[in-house]
């Protein structure tokens, strides 16, 4: 466990950017925590979590993949991707480290995705562990200790100091060169039961996973209540674009005029053409599309991922949906909540 | 804080059910926080006594429910709107986008709606209950003992600072009492916009529309965009697009939106309370209406059902081009 002083975050922040772009959570004009690339004068923020979750780092909203361009007959495939150099991740909470491990599962197995895996490889995750956390957060309910949040490298904030603790290889070799002073780890276990204490009484502290997993599409697909919890939804997909483990793309081409960029952009289950083809579309109605949106997280991931849940808790879907439905209501309306 | 209680929404949506009056109620349904509120379809009488609310996070806007609402459900449906919401009401009636013979309005008197975010940056996070008492707000929180206390007047949102109309404009009942249509503030943020020289507007424009994560809430929930499908959703369309590809795109949809319910959009607010970004929508299109007012005399969507919107109707007295021109560099 090292010890920095938090007046000389800026200094470390300085000195991990001379090896790698540092990216972190810096508030906007309205106030808004958003990952900005840190230069000096870049404030990190206060907020618990920015509106729009890291995974664009690994898997942005819009990414180019290839172009083509054709001569006659011939067609000239070009590899258009920009090869990420090094970067670090500051800032990010325990859910948001989950949702890597939930996308990782699905980008890096055979075959690998290896525009992600090429991400994946090199950012360096900086967490920090939660000290204020909201209403809207439930990281509990699916075994995230939001006091302990992992990735490469872990921070504990206390008024006026960071406690540093590397987890990776890689996450030592950038801690070794940062000089910390080392320490005991009693104001970090101080730190965590503070925040533990208030974890437990968030309002949706008891939530629990009853009632879904793996083995429950039969139990669940066909509950009459998927209509009413839909009835109102808009259908708008902000819930897909905010979450940090939806994961859905579409693949589309771009005619330039002189050639075609072949890009993929993040897609919605929410949305009426999601994955329209030539046989049309396999989900018609709003109630469907909203249903497939939470079996995937709480029946078909699991069943495909050892049974772990995919969604993190951070409540993101919870906060910015323009009609407040949320996978909260839907397993306190469809599990084994009381 | 509202002035009529939720137990006369109550008591007025189970007595019109009971009497077979309607079938529906679309209501608010309470959520977790008391703030994060549902806009729902009520048919049992007990579910209305347990879970309808009305307080100042009611500020979803029922009118365009209605063009769904009343093909799919039976008989009809009572919907309460607040005077903004009025508006839309009439302009999708004029589109003739529902029955009006399926529908009971009841108009009801609105104190202005609290914009949750504002009262976050006072009481922070880990609200756990909100309570109201007169014009304050308590906000109670996991971190704190005794309730934060919010003037409801400080947190209101931007829309109803601006209110246009506390007056109804459509109802078959109403219940408290009737206001005044209103001289807001609303066209000043634009003529600051219009002051800024075309350098500085491009640059305000660039870095909120920059933000855009084309969730599309803000068309989804607007009630001038009731296409049964939108060309960006549209694979035919040839624009069709689920991300702003670039910086051009990102203003394309934007502006085309914004002039595809020019005339149409009564400024009832809904796109910018959505926007999970909080880009300030209602600018460009209260600078569409203003124009419109400037230029063909004083014109509000949705004030009557079946008026001809100024851009889509001909007089002769109808400003030249020429005369836009002018106005746009004078
Ligand atoms: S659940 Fe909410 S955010 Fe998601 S598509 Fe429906 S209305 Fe939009
Ligand atoms: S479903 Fe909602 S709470 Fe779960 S990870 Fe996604 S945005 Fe977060
Ligand atoms: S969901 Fe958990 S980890 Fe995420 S911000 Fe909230 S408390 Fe922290
Ligand atoms: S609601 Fe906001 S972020 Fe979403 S598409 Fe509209 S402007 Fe963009």
């Amino acid at each position: 466990m090292f010890k920095s002083s938090l007046n000389s975050i800026n200094e470390i922040f300085a000195k991990i950017a001379e090896n790698a772009t540092l990216y972190l959570p810096s508030d906007n004009k309205d106030g808004n925590a958003v990952y900005t690339k840190w230069e000096n004068g870049v404030v990190w923020s206060n907020s618990l979590n920015t509106v729009k979750s890291p995974k664009d780092f690994f898997f942005p909203q819009v990414e180019d993949m290839m172009a083509f361009k054709t001569e006659g007959k011939n067609i000239e495939i070009n590899d258009i991707r920009e090869e990420s150099e090094d970067f670090v991740v500051f800032g990010v909470r325990a859910c948001d480290v989950r949702s890597f491990d939930i996308l990782d599962r699905v980008f890096l197995v055979d075959p690998c995705d290896s525009y992600y895996a090429n991400r994946r490889e090199h950012g360096i995750i900086i967490s920090v562990a939660c000290t204020k956390p909201s209403e809207t957060c439930f990281c509990k309910t699916f075994d995230i200790d939001a006091t302990n949040p992992g990735g490469d490298i872990t921070v504990w904030k206390t008024e006026d100091s960071l406690y540093w603790s590397a987890n990776t290889d890689r996450g030592r070799e950038l801690l070794s060169k940062l000089n910390l002073e080392e320490c005991g780890d009693e104001a970090v276990n101080e730190q965590k039961a503070k925040t533990e204490a208030i974890l437990n009484k968030l309002p949706l502290a008891n939530l629990n996973t009853d009632g879904f997993g793996g083995d429950k599409t039969d139990a669940l697909f066909d509950r009459p209540e998927w209509k009413t919890l839909s009835e109102s939804c808009l259908g708008c997909g902000t819930c897909t674009f905010v979450c940090p483990t939806c994961q859905c793309y579409d693949i589309k081409d771009f005619n330039t005029g002189n050639q075609v960029i072949r890009y993929r952009c993040w897609d919605s289950c929410m949305y009426s053409d999601f994955t329209k083809m030539a046989h049309g579309n396999n989900r018609l109605s709003q109630v469907e599309r909203f249903r497939q949106r939470f079996m995937h997280k709480l029946v078909y991931y699991p069943a495909n991922n050892d049974g772990i849940f995919g969604c993190a808790g951070c409540g993101r879907c919870v906060s910015k949906c323009p009609i407040s439905m949320n996978i909260v209501k839907v397993m306190k309306t469809l599990g084994g909540n009381d | 804080m509202q002035k009529i209680t939720r137990d006369v929404l109550v008591s007025k949506a189970i007595s019109l059910l009971e009497d077979g009056n309607v079938s529906h109620v679309l209501g608010w349904r309470k959520g977790e926080f008391d703030y994060d509120i549902t806009p729902s379809v009520f048919s049992e009488k007990e579910d209305i006594e347990n879970n309808f609310v009305w307080n100042d996070f009611c500020g979803a806007n029922f009118s365009k429910y209605l063009v769904q609402k009343t093909r799919k459900l039976e008989g009809k449906i009572l919907v309460f709107l607040k005077p903004c919401d009025t508006y839309s009401f009439n302009q999708l009636l004029t589109e003739h986008r529902f029955d009006r013979d399926n529908v009971y309005a009841v108009g009801i008197p609105c104190e202005g709606m609290a914009d949750i975010s504002k009262v976050k940056k006072i009481c922070g996070e880990g609200i756990s209950s909100i309570d109201f008492d007169g014009d304050n707000i308590l906000v109670n929180t996991v971190y704190e003992d005794a309730p934060i206390v919010i003037d409801a007047k400080s947190v209101l949102s931007e829309r109803c600072i601006n209110c246009k109309s506390k007056k109804h404009v459509a109802f078959d009942e109403l219940i408290g009492e009737e206001g005044e249509i209103i001289e807001s503030g609303r066209f000043d943020e634009v003529e600051k916009l219009e002051k800024m020289t075309p350098d500085e507007r491009f640059e305000f424009w660039q870095s909120e529309l920059s933000k855009c994560i084309r969730c599309n809430a803000c068309r989804d929930v607007c009630p001038a965009c009731t296409c049964e499908k939108c060309v960006f959703d549209n694979p035919k369309s040839g624009v069709e697009n689920k991300a702003p590809a670039n910086s051009f795109e990102e203003k394309m949809f934007h502006i085309i939106r914004a002039f595809h319910v020019a005339g149409r959009c009564t400024d009832c607010g809904e796109c910018s309370r959505v926007c999970p970004q909080d880009i300030p929508l209602h600018l460009l299109n209260r600078k569409f209406i203003k124009d419109i007012d400037n230029f063909y005399g004083e014109y509000q969507a949705g004030a009557e059902v079946g008026s001809r919107a100024p851009l889509v109707d001909y007089t002769t007295e109808d400003v030249e081009p020429s005369d836009i021109f002018e106005g746009r560099n004078g």
